[in-house]
C-alpha cells in the first residue's frame, strides 16, 4: 500500500530513484545534496535495493560513472548541486551527446564566491543548452514523482536523452513535508525496466560498437540535429507521461507547465521550482483582495514550453516573471526566455521581470505582492 | 611457463582486433602495443578511451579500425567511465567482460589521474593501460608530467628540468592486485602481462613505454631499437608487482634482469643520441638523468623480496 510519510526533499529524491529501480548510483558529497546519496548508499548496503553504489572521487567522475553504467545498459542515477554540477559540466554535455538517458537530481544552490550554500536556480539554468530535459519541482511530492516520470520520458525510444530534476536547496531539500510514497508494484506498472537502444554495449549479443569517435562537421551536424529532434519529440512524450502518471497515481503537477487561477487574470506571474508554491499562495491572498492575478509554473525549461506561455500571455494584460537566477549583463534567465516565446508568436503583452531570492534570500508572499503592485501601477500609467 | 615458440604461435594465431586502415603514424608504439593488448584480451572487451592519439587513429566516423566495443570519453574521465561500465555490466549479467582504459600519459598521469587513483583505491575490477609516449603528442608534443628530464617539447624548449612522474610507481602505492610495466619491443612480456591482468580480479594497471617517432624525433624504422635501448640502458625497467595479503611482491621481468647490475647497462647516451628530443642536453642534465635512473632502480629494488 502507498503510505503517507513526512520527509525531506532529499529523502523524496532518494525514494524516487529507489522506486525507479536505479541499478547503478554514483555520487560525490556536496551540501545540500548529501543526504540523497546517504539514503541510497544505506539501502544498497542493507540489501534493500538491488543496485551498485560507486563512491567516486569527484562529481566529474560521478557523472562519468553513471554515463558508463548507462552505456552498459543499466538504469543509472546521480545527484549533485551547484559547484558539483559545474565541476561535472563537461560530462553534462557528454551524457546527452552519447545519448545516455541518465537521471540526475540537482539540489539548487548558489555559486561562489563568496561561499553560499543556499537556494538559487542559476546553477542548473546556466546549463540549459546541454541537451538535458530539465524538470523543476515545487514540492517534495513533485520531487519524488518527477524522478519516476523523468526516467520514463528520458528512456522513451523517441527521446533517449538525460534528464535533471531540480529541487531548491534547503527550501525543499531539508524541509519536511507530507509525501505519499507509492507502491513499488504500481511504479513498476508505470515504469517498465529500461530497454536500452541498439547502440548500447551488450557483450552477450551485439557486434562491436563505437561511441563518440571523431566526426567531421557533416556528421557532427547530423548528430546535433538528432538531439534537437529528440528534444522536440520529448514535448509530446512529457504530456503523455504526465497524463499517464495522473491516471495511475491521481497526482497532477502539470506537464510542461501548470496553470493556477489564470482565468480572467490581468497579471500572470511566471516562476519555476519552489518559488511557484509561494507565488500560488500570494495569488490566493491577492484574489481574496479582489485582484485578478494568476500564476503559471514552468515545470520544464527544456524543452521550453513556448506555446503554452504564448497562449497564456495572449489572454492577459501583463506578465511578471520572478527569476531566482541572474545572467550577468542580461538579467533574469526565465524572463529572457519568456520574451523570446512571445516574440516567436508575435504577442506583445508586456513582460516585467523581478530578480529575487539570490543566494537563499527569502522570497515571501509580501515580496511577490509588492512586485505585482508595481506591475499594476505600470499598466495603469 | 610457456616456451617462446608457444607464445609466438599463440600471438600469431590470436584474432587481429586492430583492422587495416587505422590512422596511426608509421612506427607508432601505441598502436603496436594495442595490437598485442587486444590479442591477449580477445573480443569480449570494452575499451574506454580518453582524448588521445588513439581517439583519432581508431578512424573517422562512421568507420572504425578497432574490432572491440569502444567508448570514447572526455579527457579527465576514463577510469570513472570504466568503473561505471563495469558496474553496469555486473547488473546486466556480464561481469566477466574485460573493461579496459586505454589512454596516454596526458589523460592518465595528468588530467585524468584522479579517476585512476579513485578507481585503484576502490579496487574496481578494470584494467588501466597507459601507453606512455612521454608528452601530449596528439596536441603537438607539449610537456606532460610523464615527460623525462632533459626532453625538449613544444613547451620545454630548453629541455624539461623536472624528472618524470611515474604512473606505475604511484599505482603500486595504492595497494592494488597487479601493476606492471611493459614495452612493445618485448611483445612476449607485454602479451603475458596483459593475459595475467585479465585473469586477476580487481584493479590492474599496465604502464607501457610507447616510442613516438614524430614526438621523439627519430626515424620511424627505429621504434623497436629505441624500445630495446630503453631497457638495455636501464632507463625503462620492466617489472610486475602482485599484492599478496597486502604485501607488495615485485619482480623484475626477464628482459630487465641483467640490468640490475649497473655495469651491464649500456651508456644512456646511446638511447639519448637517437632521439632529437634530447638534443642539446647539457652534461649536467645527462648526469642528473643518470642519477635519476640509478634512483629508480634503488627504489624498485626495495619492493623485491
Amino acid at each position: 500500500m502507498a503510505r503517507l510519510d513526512v520527509i525531506t526533499g532529499n529523502a523524496a529524491a532518494a525514494w524516487g530513484a529507489r522506486l525507479s529501480r536505479a541499478e547503478v548510483i554514483a555520487a560525490y558529497p556536496i551540501t545540500p545534496q548529501t543526504t540523497i546519496v546517504e539514503y541510497l548508499s544505506d539501502w544498497v548496503e542493507r540489501g534493500e535495493i538491488n543496485a551498485r553504489f560507486i563512491r567516486v572521487e569527484s562529481e566529474h567522475s560521478a557523472l562519468a560513472a553513471v554515463i558508463g553504467a548507462s552505456a552498459a545498459g543499466s538504469r543509472a542515477f546521480t545527484a549533485t548541486s551547484s559547484h558539483g554540477l559545474w565541476y561535472m559540466a563537461e560530462m553534462v554535455f557528454w551524457a546527452s551527446g552519447a545519448r545516455t538517458p541518465v537521471v540526475m537530481a540537482i539540489v539548487n544552490r548558489a555559486m561562489g564566491p563568496p561561499w553560499n550554500i543556499w537556494s538559487e536556480h542559476t546553477d542548473a539554468l546556466a546549463l540549459r543548452d546541454t541537451g538535458w530535459i530539465q524538470f523543476w519541482a515545487s514540492n517534495n511530492q513533485e520531487v519524488l514523482d518527477s524522478i519516476i516520470q523523468a526516467y520514463k520520458i528520458a528512456e522513451d525510444k523517441n527521446v533517449i536523452l538525460p534528464a535533471m530534476v531540480s529541487l531548491g536547496g534547503f527550501v525543499l531539500s531539508h524541509t519536511s513535508m507530507p509525501v505519499e510514497i507509492p507502491d513499488q508494484e504500481k511504479v513498476d506498472e508505470f515504469l517498465p525496466p529500461y530497454e536500452p537502444p541498439h547502440y548500447v554495449f551488450n557483450p552477450k549479443k551485439s557486434d562491436p560498437i563505437t561511441i563518440g569517435s571523431l566526426a567531421l562537421p557533416s556528421d557532427y551536424i547530423k548528430m546535433r540535429l538528432s538531439i534537437q529532434k529528440a528534444m522536440d519529440n520529448s514535448y509530446s512524450v512529457i504530456k503523455r507521461v504526465s497524463k499517464e502518471f495522473y491516471e495511475i497515481f491521481g497526482r497532477w503537477h502539470g506537464d510542461l507547465v501548470k496553470e493556477y487561477m489564470t482565468d480572467n487574470a490581468e497579471v500572470v506571474i511566471i516562476s519555476i521550482g519552489a518559488v511557484a508554491e509561494e507565488v500560488e499562495a500570494a495569488v490566493d491572498e491577492m484574489r481574496e483582495n479582489g485582484l485578478s492575478v494568476g500564476a503559471l509554473k514552468i515545470r520544464i525549461t527544456r524543452p521550453f514550453p513556448y506555446q503554452e506561455i504564448a497562449k497564456i500571455a495572449d489572454q492577459t494584460s501583463a506578465i511578471l516573471v520572478i527569476d531566482r537566477d541572474i545572467s550577468f549583463g542580461w538579467g533574469g534567465i526565465i524572463a529572457g526566455e519568456v520574451r523570446a516565446a512571445l516574440h516567436k508568436y508575435k504577442i506583445d503583452t508586456p513582460v516585467y521581470e523581478k530578480i529575487m531570492g539570490l543566494g537563499g534570500d527569502e522570497i515571501t508572499t509580501d515580496h511577490i505582492k509588492a512586485a505585482v503592485k508595481e506591475v499594476i501601477e505600470f499598466i495603469k500609467r | 611457463m610457456m616456451s617462446k615458440g608457444n607464445i609466438l604461435d599463440e600471438i600469431i594465431s590470436a584474432e587481429e582486433l586492430i583492422l587495416k586502415g587505422h590512422s596511426a603514424c608509421q612506427g607508432c608504439g601505441s598502436v603496436l602495443s594495442l595490437r598485442y593488448v587486444l590479442k591477449a584480451l580477445g573480443r569480449d572487451t570494452i575499451l574506454v578511451i580518453p582524448a588521445s592519439c588513439s581517439s583519432v587513429y581508431q578512424g573517422l566516423y562512421p568507420k572504425v579500425a578497432f574490432k572491440v566495443h569502444t567508448f570514447n570519453t572526455a579527457f579527465a574521465s576514463a577510469a570513472a567511465v570504466a568503473s561505471g561500465i563495469k558496474h553496469g555490466l555486473i547488473m546486466k549479467g556480464s561481469p566477466n567482460t574485460n573493461v579496459v582504459v586505454w589512454g596516454g600519459d596526458g589523460g592518465l598521469t595528468d588530467i585524468g589521474f584522479a579517476t585512476v587513483s579513485g578507481a585503484a583505491e576502490r579496487n574496481e575490477d578494470i584494467i588501466v593501460i597507459e601507453y606512455d609516449n612521454e608528452a601530449y603528442m596528439n596536441t603537438g608534443i607539449q610537456r606532460s608530467g610523464s615527460t623525462p628530464m632533459g626532453a625538449r617539447t613544444t613547451t620545454t624548449h630548453l629541455g624539461k628540468f623536472e624528472p618524470k612522474k611515474s604512473i606505475s610507481l604511484i599505482a603500486l602505492m595504492h595497494n592494488v592486485p597487479y601493476v606492471a610495466t611493459a614495452n612493445p619491443a618485448y611483445p612476449f612480456d607485454l602479451y603475458n602481462k596483459v593475459k595475467k591482468a585479465k585473469g586477476i580480479k580487481g584493479f590492474k594497471l599496465i604502464h607501457i613505454f610507447s616510442p613516438c617517432p614524430p614526438g621523439w624525433r627519430y626515424d620511424d624504422s627505429k621504434t623497436i631499437e629505441i624500445g630495446k635501448l630503453a631497457v638495455e640502458t636501464g632507463y625503462w625497467i620492466l617489472w610486475e608487482a602482485f599484492n599478496e595479503d597486502g604485501k607488495i611482491k615485485l619482480e623484475i621481468s626477464p628482459p630487465s634482469r641483467p640490468y640490475l647490475n649497473p655495469e651491464r647497462r649500456k651508456p644512456i647516451e646511446e638511447f639519448l643520441k637517437m632521439q632529437g628530443r634530447f638534443r642539446g642536453m647539457t652534461p649536467e642534465m645527462i648526469e642528473a638523468l643518470k642519477k635519476w635512473i640509478d634512483n629508480q632502480w634503488d627504489l624498485i629494488k626495495k619492493f623485491m623480496d
